[in-house]
This record gives C-alpha cells, structure tokens and sequence, in this order.
C-alpha cells in the first residue's frame, strides 16, 4: 500500500490569477478556478482555449507568468497528480500488463511487485486475458481502459484527464463515459477532467468550469447537483436544462 | 512454423525464378557464342573452379569475415556512443555532424591505401575502413531514433516523475529500435564491401586479395566465385539481421 492509504484526496486545489503567454499569444489570462479533494471537476471549453495549458502547469512542465497554485495553502509538492495524455500514449514495445505498472515501476517499485499489485485490478478495467497482449492487438476503447488503468494505480492524490475518449468513436465513447461514472461509486479519487463535449461534462462532474476562447479564464462556474449514476438513461430535464444554460454561456461569451 | 517456412517459400520463389532465368541466359549466351573463358567464363565453369579452390577460398574469407565483424562491432559501439552523447546535449550535433558528414565524402578509393599506409597490412586497417563506411548510416539511424519517440509518451514519463535517464531508458531507447534495425541492415551490406575494398588496397590474406590475385592471373572465374562468396556473405549477415529484428521486436510480429 502506498504511505497515503488508498485514494487519498490531497486537499482543496487552487490557481489564482494564472497569466500564461507563449511568444506573442496570451493563453491564459488571469484564470482561477478551485478544486475540492474527492470531487470530479471538469474544465469545459472551446478548442484552444488552452486546457491543456493548465496541466502543464499543474503538472510543472510550465511556470505561469503571474499568479499562484497551491494545495491547502501551500505550493504543489510533487508525486501529487497521475496524469492521462489525450491519446493513450501505451508503449507499443510493452505488453498490457507492464502498460499498466509503468508508473509505479518509475516510482521504484520492482516490477515483480508492480504486477502483483495491478493483476488483481485488470478485471475492473475489463483487461482480464489480456494482460499478454500488445497494444496494437487491442480495440481503441480497451486501450483507452488500459491508459485509465495506468492511470488509476498510480494512487496519486488527484487524476488529470486530458480529453480521455476525444479520439474514440461515439459508442465506445459513451461505453467508456458509463464506465467511468461506475468508477466513482465508494471513496472516489479526485478528478480533473479536460474536455470540450458539453454532454460528457454534464454528465460525468460534480462541478464544470467553463473557459472563455483565447485568452482564457474562467467565464462561469456550474454545480451539476444531478443524482448518479447519470448515464443509466437518455440525459433528464434537469440535465438538458444545464447544458442548454453552459451553450447561453458559452454562445455570449463568443459575442462580447 | 511450417506455415511461416511454406510462406516464405511462396515469397521468395519470383526472386529465385529470376535469378536462376538470368544464370540460365548467362550460360546459354555464353555456349551459344562459344566464349573464352579467360574473358567471360560460363556459371558452371565459375561453380566448377570454385568448388575446386573451396579450400583457398574458405581460407580467404575467414579474414574478410572477422575484418567485416570487427570493424562493424566497432562502429556500433561509436556511433551509439555518439548518438547518446548528442541525445543529452543537442548542442553536439551541431558540431559534429559537419565532421561525420565529411568523412562519408571520402573516397575510399583514395582513403583505403593511405589507411594501409599507416596501419600496415594486418587487421587493423580493415577494422576502420569498415567502421568509417558503417559508422555514419548507424549513428544518423539511432539519433533519428532517439528523436522519433512519441512527445506524449515522453510526457507521460516526466508527469510519473521519471528523470531524463528514465525517460531515455523507457522510452527514446526502444522507440530507436526500429531506424536501429533499418540502419543495420543497409550498413551491413556496406561492410562487406568496405572490408574487401580495404583488402584489395594491400593484405596478406582475405576474400580481396584473392580477387587481386585471380585478376592478375587472367582467372576471371575465379574471380567471380570470390565475388559470389562476398555476395553470399552479405545476405547472410542481411539474414541474421532481419532475425534479429524479429527477435528484439516481438510486439512488430503480431
């Protein structure tokens, strides 16, 4: 087990007043938006917008030109976020099984214990009997699982999903969206969800933050009060009503 | 297996059908217009008069084969040297490319008896010759290699926390493999000749000598069996590439 217990939430995430600027183009521009342990918050916005920006930063690959991020107050330590890039980014040269220990093998644990500790999890994930294939053998939604997977038993505090199902066909898409909210029954892992499918977000968050075009900030911040599990059935009224409220936003935000 | 001997079979048999049909208008041509043999022997003369040399012969190709080996274990001992160095200091290539780039513009016809000239007539020069011809197609194949690795995996690395070593060993490193094996393959069939061509510039024994002896001696045939040998050295080496690639790759079989 790892030294934070399973899922371990962190605590309240926050970016206040992030400007970003890549040569001439301003991407971010006095964004802030926070994040509560244990919930599932979506960064909902136009393509870009620069959601992907924000990981970058979360993830310190980048360093903001103004404003600050911190955990509880405090600035980010590392080994806090498992991250999932928009494609799946499986190594096409490691079976299944070692797909999903990566992290924890770059964590230092060997890979004898890695694959005890994954094995038990695969069938979660629909990859049971196929711990020995190679990626390619495996249809697009089975590999989006298998990312996930890699993703999930890294056991970091908070999960950064960079338009997981943007690449996958619109069934398996749902299949996997419907997956995914059945993973959160029980102690769930916080979740940072980057898209722009408006139904996906309704769908799938507890709270959506949606981004205005370039330079982006935080144009509005919606609660998604809906009971779960939301995907059993067609959308509800309360359902259709928010996502024809986020479009108002978003259509607005477009004029001014 | 069976199956995969089967399909190699049906693969291989338009390039054999062609081969053979050329050998067959070779020894028809040359019959048919009564030839010398001292200008262009037959095939089964060329057969003949090797079978009966095999002895010289096989003594010649050991040298050919240990210079082609050595100087090629060489060379990919150096270039993937290089090629990591210029990996983790970019800056390198800048300076050593024009260098590389300029040894592959000597011509060996002039380079090899100088190098003789230095290093005298044993194996020494043979093993650099080679390397020089086969160093610059594997140094160029691992760097683009290296550069080829997917940015998102890289990504994905650096986000678990993996250092520049890590991500090198778990991801730029096998993401080469495949320009690795195709820059193998092509320089092998330039070591063969590299290391003949050296022997032709002054040796004691080896497949290139014996060519510059059997020339000198008006044997054309046994020239030609000298040159098949070469010739069969080098898709034996191209073979057991290829099976290595196929052994290192397993996840390209499926």
């Amino acid at each position: 087990m790892t030294p934070h217990g399973p899922h371990p939430t962190g605590g309240t995430l926050r970016l206040e007043g992030i400007c970003v600027t890549r040569g001439e183009t301003e991407v971010l521009k006095d964004l802030s938006l926070s994040v509560a342990p244990g919930s599932f918050t979506t960064i909902l916005g136009p393509s870009g917008a620069g959601k992907s920006t924000i990981f970058e930063l979360l993830l310190g690959s980048l360093a903001p030109d103004a404003g600050r991020i911190t955990l509880d107050g405090a600035p980010l330590k590392p080994d806090l976020f498992a991250y999932m890039p928009q494609r799946d980014a499986l190594m096409p040269w490691r079976r299944i099984l070692s797909n999903v220990t990566l992290g924890l093998e770059v964590q230092g644990m060997s890979r004898a214990a890695a694959r005890a500790r994954v094995l038990p999890l695969l069938p979660r994930f629909g990859l049971d009997g196929f711990e020995r294939h190679w990626p390619q053998q495996l249809s697009g939604g089975m590999r989006q699982r298998a990312a996930l997977a890699r993703t999930i038993v890294q056991d970091r505090p908070v999960m950064l999903l960079d338009e997981p199902f943007g690449a996958l066909d619109a069934m398996t898409r749902r299949d996997m969206q419907r997956w995914l909210e059945a993973q959160r029954d029980g102690a769930p892992q916080t979740t940072i969800l980057i898209t722009h499918d408006l139904r996906e977000a309704v769908a799938l968050s507890d709270r959506i933050h949606l981004l205005s075009p370039r330079p982006a900030r935080v144009v509005r911040t919606f609660d998604v009060p809906l009971p779960r599990p939301r995907l059993t059935a067609a959308p509800t009224e309360a359902a259709l009503k928010l996502e024809n409220d986020i479009l108002d936003t978003l259509m607005q935000g477009d004029t001014t | 297996m069976k199956d995969a001997l089967q399909r190699a079979v049906s693969r291989a048999w338009p390039a054999l059908a062609a081969v053979a049909g050329l050998l067959l208008a070779w020894e028809l041509g040359c019959r048919l217009t009564d030839m010398d043999p001292a200008t262009l022997p037959t095939p089964t003369r060329v057969l003949e008069q090797g079978w009966l040399a095999r002895d010289v012969l096989w003594r010649n190709l050991l040298p050919t084969l240990g210079a082609t080996l050595a100087g090629f274990a060489l060379s990919l001992t150096t270039a993937f040297a290089f090629a990591v160095a210029i990996d983790f200091a970019p800056p390198l290539r800048r300076a050593l490319f024009p260098v590389f780039v300029i040894s592959q513009t000597l011509p060996l016809v002039a380079i090899a008896p100088l190098v003789v000239l230095w290093f005298g007539f044993g194996l020494l020069p043979k093993i650099l010759l080679v390397a020089l011809v086969t160093f610059f197609p594997m140094l160029v194949a691992l760097v683009d290699g290296f550069t080829a690795t997917e940015p998102e995996i890289a990504r994905l690395l650096r986000a678990m926390g993996a250092s520049r070593r890590g991500v090198f060993l778990r991801a730029r490193l096998p993401s080469a493999l495949p320009f690795f094996f195709a820059g193998l393959r092509i320089s092998i069939t330039y070591a063969v000749v590299a290391a003949i061509f050296a022997e032709y510039a002054g040796a004691a024994r080896g497949l290139g000598i014996f060519i510059l002896n059997a020339k000198n001696n008006f044997r054309p045939d046994l020239v030609l069996a000298a040159v098949a040998l070469s010739s069969a050295l080098t898709l034996v080496l191209f073979g057991l590439a290829a099976l290595l690639q196929h052994l290192a790759m397993p996840w390209r079989r499926t």
